[in-house]
């Protein structure tokens, strides 16, 4: 079997930045698994802007975020297995993998970076009702065949739910000459980037109903339409606030899930928030010498942000490679007061440098601060002016915070 | 001119229809739909049941044990998957018990072995997830579990194999019943059949009524499921029924043989096939399965779905030669334990009745054995990588949440009966049935349609004409 | 003269910004984090501008992505679409090469990707 310091799962903007960052740090043999045939994961079919403004300084679309990562993968020496598909991952860094020229195989990573990213949740994990007909796609596989295949799914589109996806492919399906009659959200806010609300639906005067869900979708063979329904606070429809649209198409944009059977399967521990991997500062997981960034260890708003945890769980695991287990003194990270969750989870007081908390608010707070308390005291306090539920927000604890640390660590918002 | 003619591409039907291919016979099957096994025979409980439900002489107590007993080996024998999980019926208060006992008492009479009744302390080592309020069983170690689906598109190919032909998007609308049956669809093709079986399910009726048959009325009753997630399928080990009440059976939770959760079915009567779920329907069945078990993990549901039992007013199966014309033979009114009863009922069907209006011969190349479509994923390193060598396609995951290879989908698109569509694929594979209900495989899977039968991506539909998956190019 | 609340979609911190003008004239600007934010927003009062995104069928049958290299007026984008979709561009490709000159006021359209 061949072993590699660093075997990275997943050739995503996760994957790319982990592997250059990995070899750059000084891990000599390092290999991509990736189960599509070109790299870069879904910025492929993310053909809008907006991309690289953090890092970059620019916009740029997706495909060409991934290139700049691409390019850098095939400046150095590293090996890409592309149309793979890992099927097993074991505590021992074993990877099983399948293709058409190797079959089945194994490989072992002395360290491994799980990159594997997130799904969407489906129209089934909703429970909605009606028929189950054509025309009901989630958004990402809606942006799959416009962009990539080049195929219209429909020409009248309700979306229910106002993540990033839905939103871009409310604009995109526009242009293309459908007509967006509607985008429906569960929340009292939406769950996309203000700048999506404005570009995508202001742009085109296509309505967004808050506190509204699809309670019923209707058609035969494909969909004719949807009742859409007001809800109360407890996101219960009120009965009576029904209308109803005709439409052949219905997208789903209600959530992304990080995809993490194989890590399950390993047994690395999972949070029940974020649905990723519990990790220490360096996003190494409960298993040691397996690593975790991007959407398959939280949904991340940015790209840019992916490639920044990308690069700090490369570093690690390529020194981890090279260096071996190292003895730990952790200290939990807890989610207090309006806050879903810290990442992250814990952190190694041995480990040097500053350590950046990411986290999101349960809520849209407005004037607040965001508190980190330890062993009874505040230890740092920050101004907001707002935070919502869709976009992380971070802080930063310095080295000297780290050191000091005596137990636990609390952040809560208060308003 | 065929032998026998069957209309209705259902788990009867299809059973029927591979018992008249191991006899020298031109037979086909008439199937409204896009493909076979659309109607109730795919959205069902997939149960193997005892037997100890029906009533005593009827002709579902007879078919149901002498089914139940068929039913390993037939599926064997088709490369369907079978679990002999056991059911257990679930009592809920002293009175309840005693209902039990009936049961178990009827179980005997109808034949059925292994029942048994059980207390509450058995019960929760068998269903540590059974509510506490749970106060005892009934054990029935013959029930089992099936992937109905599987089942009639094995037995169905399987025919075909043998040599039987299949018309798809054959509505029967007219019959002219003279010496033989002509067979008009209503798109225009006609066929030609000594004898007509009818397992048309909910259209039985309508089929009965063009050669003048009115002797049954069959009404709708819908039932509304939701699946889980394999990673609950543990959660419960044996089908757990509620004890039958005058108001209904109830729901159940069975693990699937595929390894997923299911609950359901409601109940309510539908005036057409209405396969529609409800916001109501959905929240039932989470609320009784919540009476029935612990926890049950419903944040981990991936999708819900509806069947139309079709059911009759004799409230028994009718399975017999129409008093109007001879050589026509009603199998209706199957509804549950027929998933269970089918291979006795296909049996009987074509050795008690069509023999008498046929002579049967044996066909000499009869070969029952099939292959199963869902099989790579079990295979040893060594198996998949002889296959991968001989075809590298077997080497390509396209759904990856149920691990399907491009090889087993492009077999089931060009083996009997090929899938047409995105739903018949998924029905062979699973590609599509997974955690992401084919977010990610779909296009994948419309490519390779699209690929094997030479037509461009806007032509491949989920399930037939009108419902194709994209309106056409972007330019 | 009047104020207008506009959201800056520059960036993903997605600014409030209020503007005051008069006719065309752009009195204030209020609320921004940074300069593209004025920017921004003294155009969208005037003239709002949009970078366009979307795909081009190629030769070789597969979709390129591309987008105008510089912000088009939002007037025209329907427009641009209709030019754009009309187009087939020759294969192979690199990112950055132009697919369509000119399409207006000295924009282009350009290739997103390399297509072989």
């Amino acid at each position: 079997m061949k072993v590699y310091d660093v075997v990275i799962i997943g050739g995503g903007p996760a994957g790319l930045a982990a592997a250059v960052s990995a070899y750059d740090s000084g891990a000599e043999s390092v290999l991509i698994l990736e189960r599509d045939d070109v790299l870069g994961g879904i910025l492929n079919q993310c053909i809008h802007n907006g991309f690289g403004l953090t890092r970059f300084k620019e916009s740029m679309t997706g495909p060409e975020y991934a290139d700049r990562f691409i390019k850098e993968v095939r400046k150095r020496n590293i090996e890409v297995k592309l149309k793979t598909t890992v099927l097993d991952l074991c505590e021992d860094k074993t990877v099983t993998a399948i293709n058409e020229r190797e079959g089945v195989f194994f490989v072992r990573g002395k360290a491994v970076i799980l990159a594997m990213g997130c799904r969407e949740r489906s129209r089934g994990a909703l429970n909605v009702a009606g028929t189950r007909v054509a025309g009901v796609y989630s958004a990402g596989t809606a942006q799959k065949y416009v962009n990539v295949k080049g195929f219209l799914p429909g020409k009248n589109v309700v979306i229910l739910g106002s993540g990033d996806i839905g939103l871009i492919m409310a604009r995109r399906m526009t242009l293309e000459g459908a007509k967006v009659h509607a985008v429906c959200e569960i929340m009292p806010h939406s769950s996309g980037l203000k700048r999506n609300i404005v570009q995508c639906l202001n742009d085109f005067d296509i309505p967004l109903y808050l506190n509204h869900t699809i309670t019923r979708i209707d058609g035969d063979a494909r969909v004719t339409g949807v009742q859409i329904s007001k809800v109360d606070q407890n996101k219960k429809p009120i009965l009576g606030s029904e209308f109803y649209i005709p439409c052949d198409t219905v997208l789903f944009s209600v959530g992304l899930i990080p995809e993490n059977e194989l890590s399950k399967n390993a047994g690395v521990e999972l949070s029940p928030k974020t649905k990723g991997a519990v990790v220490y500062q360096n996003r190494e997981t409960s298993i040691s010498g397996i690593f975790a960034c991007g959407n398959v260890l939280q949904v991340h708003d940015l790209v840019d942000f992916v490639s920044e945890e990308a690069e700090l769980a490369g570093k690690s695991a390529s020194e981890y490679a090279r260096r071996g287990d190292r003895e730990k003194d952790c200290v939990n990270c807890i989610a207090k007061d309006k806050i879903t969750y810290v990442l992250p989870q814990k952190i190694d007081k041995n480990q040097s440098g500053n350590v950046t908390l990411f986290f999101r608010a349960n809520g849209v707070y407005k004037n607040c601060r965001v508190v980190v308390e330890n062993d009874g005291q505040e230890v740092l306090s920050l101004k907001k002016r707002v935070v919502v539920p869709g976009e992380m927000e971070r802080v930063i604890l310095t080295e000297k915070i780290i050191k000091a640390l005596n137990g636990d660590l609390t952040l809560k918002i208060v308003e | 001119m065929f032998d026998v003619a069957v209309i209705g591409g259902g788990v009867i039907g299809g059973a029927i229809l591979r018992k008249l291919s191991s006899y020298n016979l031109k037979i086909c099957l008439l199937e409204k739909g896009n493909d076979v096994c659309v109607g109730q025979s795919k959205a069902n409980s997939g149960i193997v049941h005892a037997g100890f439900d029906a009533s005593v002489g009827t002709l579902k107590a007879k078919f149901n044990v002498l089914g139940n007993a068929m039913m390993p080996k037939y599926a064997r024998e088709l490369g369907v998957k079978y679990e002999n999980n056991g059911s257990l019926v679930v009592a809920f208060s002293d009175e309840e018990m005693i209902t039990l006992g009936e049961l178990k008492e009827r179980g005997i009479r109808n034949g059925v072995q292994g029942l048994e009744i059980i207390d509450q302390a058995k019960l929760r080592e068998l269903e540590p997830n059974i509510s506490p309020n749970a106060v005892g069983a009934l054990l029935a170690k013959t029930g089992g579990i099936i992937c109905p689906y599987e089942l009639t598109i094995a037995s169905i190919g399987n025919a075909m194999d043998n040599g039987a032909t299949l018309f798809t998007n054959f509505e029967v609308d007219k019959i002219n019943a003279g010496d033989s049956f002509e067979i008009y669809s209503a798109n225009g093709q006609k066929v030609q059949s000594k004898i007509v079986v009818n397992c048309a399910g909910y259209g039985s009726q309508k089929v009965a009524n063009l050669i003048g048959d009115y002797s049954f009325t069959i009404g709708g009753r819908r039932g509304e499921y939701i699946l889980l997630d394999r990673e609950s399928g543990g959660f419960a080990k044996h089908t757990l029924f509620f004890t039958p009440t005058k108001k209904g059976k109830g729901i159940l939770i069975s693990p699937t043989v595929d390894g997923n959760l299911l609950l359901g079915p409601t109940a309510d009567e539908v005036d057409f096939n209405n396969t529609d779920t409800t916001q109501i329907g959905l929240q039932s069945v989470i609320d009784k399965a919540n009476e029935m078990c612990v926890g049950v993990p419903t944040y981990n549901v991936i999708t819900s779905f509806a069947g139309v039992r079709a059911y009759c007013d004799k409230h028994d199966f009718i399975i017999e030669e129409s008093n109007v014309k001879n050589g026509f033979i009603n199998c209706v009114g199957i509804e549950s334990p027929g998933l269970t009863s089918a291979p006795a009922i296909a049996e009987y069907v074509v050795d008690e009745i069509i023999s008498k209006r046929i002579t049967l011969t044996k066909n000499p190349n009869f070969n029952g054995v099939r292959k199963p479509d869902y099989f790579f994923s079990k295979l040893t390193v060594e198996e998949k990588n002889e296959i991968i060598k001989k075809d590298p396609s077997y080497g390509r995951i396209v759904c990856r949440c149920e691990r399907i290879t491009e090889g087993e989908i492009v077999r089931a698109l060009t083996q009997n009966p090929r899938a047409t569509d995105i739903d018949g694929v998924k029905r062979r594979t699973r590609a599509g049935m997974g955690r992401c209900q084919g977010g990610f495989c779909q296009p994948y899977v419309a490519d390779l349609i699209a690929k094997v039968n030479g037509v461009t991506i806007d032509k491949v539909t989920k399930n037939g004409k009108g419902s194709e998956i994209v309106v056409g190019e972007t330019k | 003269m009047k104020k207008v609340n506009l959201t800056c979609i520059e960036c993903p911190i997605g600014c409030d910004i209020t503007v005051e003008i008069d006719g065309e004239k752009v009195l204030s600007v209020q609320g921004n984090a940074c300069q593209r934010g004025k920017l921004y927003v003294s155009n969208e009062v005037v003239c709002p501008v949009r970078v366009l995104t979307t795909t081009v069928k190629t030769q070789n049958g597969k979709m390129l992505p591309v987008k105008s290299n510089k912000p088009i007026k939002k007037a025209d984008i329907f427009v641009a679409m209709e030019k754009i979709n009309g187009v087939v561009a020759k294969t192979p490709i690199k990112i950055g090469e132009r697919v369509i000159a000119d399409i207006f006021d000295g924009v282009d359209i350009i290739a997103c990707a390399d297509v072989e």
